[in-house]
């Protein structure tokens, strides 16, 4: 594998960092491989970590990559440190991330919940196994869906992704930290097992295909600077440690001028814009894949893994003859709640069934959705391995009626 | 669903700068303060105050850049520090400052980064990261206020309480043992300890500065009364009378013997430098082990 030949020079070593780390070429590798090679494409410069099956993959590639791009990888005590680096290096101007699966998931969520309210973007990496608690260590799961949402205690809002293929974990981790920098959030990537253990082939552009936005627009002026003053969309501007605007940042709920406050008045105000930023601005960041929808009657919705047998069934069902369609979750977080309910509302659709590993965490949200005018069935299964086609084409059969 | 919240009301100048002190940038040392935070949460009494003082002193006679300077607290009554000064200062979760000041100052070895916190914070739910950074010897500077009890909560005890000591969660004496906090962080690796107590202004403030200077994990334990929790349980009188016990019982050690540095219930307290070693950080070794020898691997 060869890194690309021209290597800028450029003055800080997230810079430097940023045009050597894109590995252009074809490869062969697993997801969580694909992860990190997407972070570094990204400009990830700062990884804290705890090894965890099945996402040690993604801390193992960092660990070699990180050290010669100019980034540092750093391996924890536990998730609760890991994360709380991640946030402090996020603060001090790097773009940061973690990887885990379920059990330290669990642990990262109290920093988390701090990266909501600091408002510090970083990247969170969940390959994803079977739970509860140690549950399969080396097997797939899709059981963090909610976990990924509202972990942390609180209300607020997170951005979560989750690809299909190493391909799209590749370009997902590198969409990740952009979208973490244009709304000032966690963002995570819902892998699985499956996912993530999965050898396929990458291809990773030259750096220059790869879009790059600027992080932060120009930076404010120091003399007056509210640092928690929002924009239009109820984003405050994005400044780090060491800049010269000494910010206080406190997990207690705070003014715009970042003090904290201890009112219901500022914890109205706090929230509902934690919240709001996100959603008001669901359908700018949602995303789905969709095969069939024009005329289906009988929707699948699934999403990583799952969305792989999910597609199977679809096709197989369209060469019967029979009119399925397949809605595949990019977002799950925030929900693709408008186009569900469009579909429910569309008079031709009879049936959602919702595939997933789980007891039907996004199930449950597309019955919501469906508001009671669809049929939402689950296709619910508790992990340790993928299902199969001809376990779910009877249950999409069955929805035909 | 119909969204029925609650008007969030709009930012109000005014009130945002509820609190706004009249006056401030009276006094020099004002600059290291954010304007508007001052009067602080501390009980009267308080030792915390006095090494915060003793801190911006340091900052002042160490010469420290405030823009480059970052303090990072937990929670807890000495981690409200933060919030007090003019620089960026980071008010995390419950025991994990030094994993977020790690990821600062790895992310940004620029910064100088001091993590300002209590004994609850740093000991119990911290614990872990305290040895775990000492190990690692990352540049960082702790100053661990220790006042043997959790005052933020109202004054229970913790892993600092020592035997005997009558805290709400020990009504009946504390009967766990308690950390010699100085002796663990020697034996993880700190590169620099110290201990000292709010009676020893000019020591404490040197050993800041000390510790601010030195390359890799410093670990400064400061003893300070708490008038309104531990010592009004434990009718040890008013701070005044804590700092004549400090005067009459404080004596200065440079061994750190486990036995005479620990700290027992009414006991002498040993303060002093104890260690003050050159080792090289964690970033020293990353980049001249580490990253040379990745560059060297690289096909």
């Amino acid at each position: 594998m060869t890194p690309p030949g021209a290597r800028r020079s450029t003055p800080s070593a997230a810079a430097r960092g940023a045009s050597a780390s894109v590995l252009t070429g074809t490869h062969f590798m697993t997801g969580d491989e694909a992860c990190a090679e997407g972070g570094l494409a990204a400009g990830c410069s700062f990884f804290a970590g705890y090894p965890i099956t099945p996402a040690t993959e993604v801390a193992e590639r960092m660990a070699e990559r990180l050290p010669q791009v100019g980034g540092v990888y750093v391996q924890m005590e536990d998730e609760l440190a890991s994360m709380a680096a991640v946030v402090g290096a996020s603060c001090a101007g790097a773009r940061a991330m973690t990887s885990t699966s379920g059990p330290g998931f669990s642990l990262m969520m109290e920093n988390i919940g701090l990266a909501a309210m600091l408002e510090a973007p970083c990247v969170i990496v969940n390959i994803m196994r079977g739970g509860p608690s140690t549950g399969l260590p080396t097997l797939v799961g899709q059981q963090d869906v909610m976990q990924a949402r509202w972990g942390s205690h609180g209300d607020y809002e997170v951005i979560a992704l989750s690809p299909e293929s190493p391909q799209e974990a590749f370009e997902l981790t590198i969409e990740a930290f952009d979208l973490a920098d244009r709304y000032r959030t966690p963002v995570m990537i819902l892998s699985d097992e499956v996912v993530g253990h999965m050898t396929e082939r990458v291809v990773i552009p030259p750096a220059g295909e790869i879009p790059r936005p600027p992080r932060r627009g120009r930076k404010p002026p120091r003399k007056g600077f509210v640092p928690y003053l929002p924009d239009g969309r109820g984003i405050p501007p994005l400044v780090f440690a060491g800049e010269g605007y000494h910010v206080h940042a406190t997990g207690l709920t705070h003014d715009e001028h970042g003090y904290p406050v201890i009112t219901p008045e500022a914890q109205e105000r706090l929230v509902q814009r934690l919240v709001r930023k996100i959603r008001a601005q669901a359908e700018d960041i949602v995303r789905t894949e969709e095969l069939y929808l024009e005329d289906a009657e009988v929707v699948v919705v699934s999403y990583g893994c799952s969305a792989r047998t999910a597609r199977e069934v679809v096709d197989e069902a369209r060469r019967r003859g029979d009119k399925v369609g397949l809605l595949r979750l990019v977002t799950l977080w925030p929900f693709a709640e408008q186009r569900i309910r469009q579909l429910a509302r569309s008079g031709r659709v009879k049936s959602f069934v919702v595939a997933e590993i789980n007891c039907g965490q996004i199930a449950y949200e597309v019955e919501r959705c469906a508001e009671g005018r669809v049929q939402t069935t689950l296709a619910g299964f508790m992990g340790g391995r993928i299902f199969s086609p001809e376990e779910l084409y009877p249950l999409v059969q069955e929805a035909l009626g | 669903m119909i969204e029925r919240l609650k008007q969030a009301p709009p930012l109000d100048p005014g009130a945002a700068r509820n609190g706004w002190a009249k006056g401030h940038g009276d006094h020099p040392l004002d600059r290291f303060l954010k304007e508007g935070r001052i009067p602080h949460i501390w009980c009267s009494g308080c030792g915390i105050g006095i090494a915060f003082t003793a801190f911006v002193k340091a900052l002042e006679k160490g010469g420290f850049d405030p823009d480059k300077t970052v303090v990072v607290s937990g929670i807890g009554c000495s981690g409200r520090a933060a919030g007090y000064l003019n620089l960026d200062t980071f008010h995390t979760t419950h025991g994990r400052p030094i994993p977020f000041a790690t990821g600062l100052k790895l992310a940004n070895p620029e910064l100088k980064v001091v993590v300002f916190s209590g004994d609850g914070d740093l000991s119990a739910i911290g614990g872990n990261h305290l040895i775990h950074a000492a190990r690692r010897n990352v540049d960082l500077t702790v100053v661990c206020i220790n006042n043997f009890n959790y005052g933020m909560t109202g004054g229970q005890g913790g892993p600092t309480t020592p035997l005997e000591a009558r805290t709400t969660t020990t009504p009946y004496g504390c009967a766990e043992h308690p950390f010699n906090l100085i002796y663990l962080a020697k034996a993880a690796g700190a590169a620099y300890v110290a201990r000292w107590t709010v009676l020893h202004t000019y020591e404490m403030r040197d050993a800041m500065i000390e510790g601010m200077n030195k390359p890799g994990f410093s670990f400064i334990e400061i003893i300070s009364p708490c008038p309104t929790g531990y010592a009004r349980r434990n009718k040890l009188g008013s701070t005044l009378d804590l700092m004549k016990f400090y005067k009459d019982n404080s004596y200065l050690a440079t061994e750190l013997d486990p036995d005479d540095t620990a700290l027992p219930f009414k006991g002498k307290v040993a303060v002093g430098k104890f260690v003050d070693v050159e080792k090289p950080t964690f970033m020293d070794m990353y980049n001249q082990y580490v990253v040379a020898r990745a560059k060297g691997s690289r096909k």
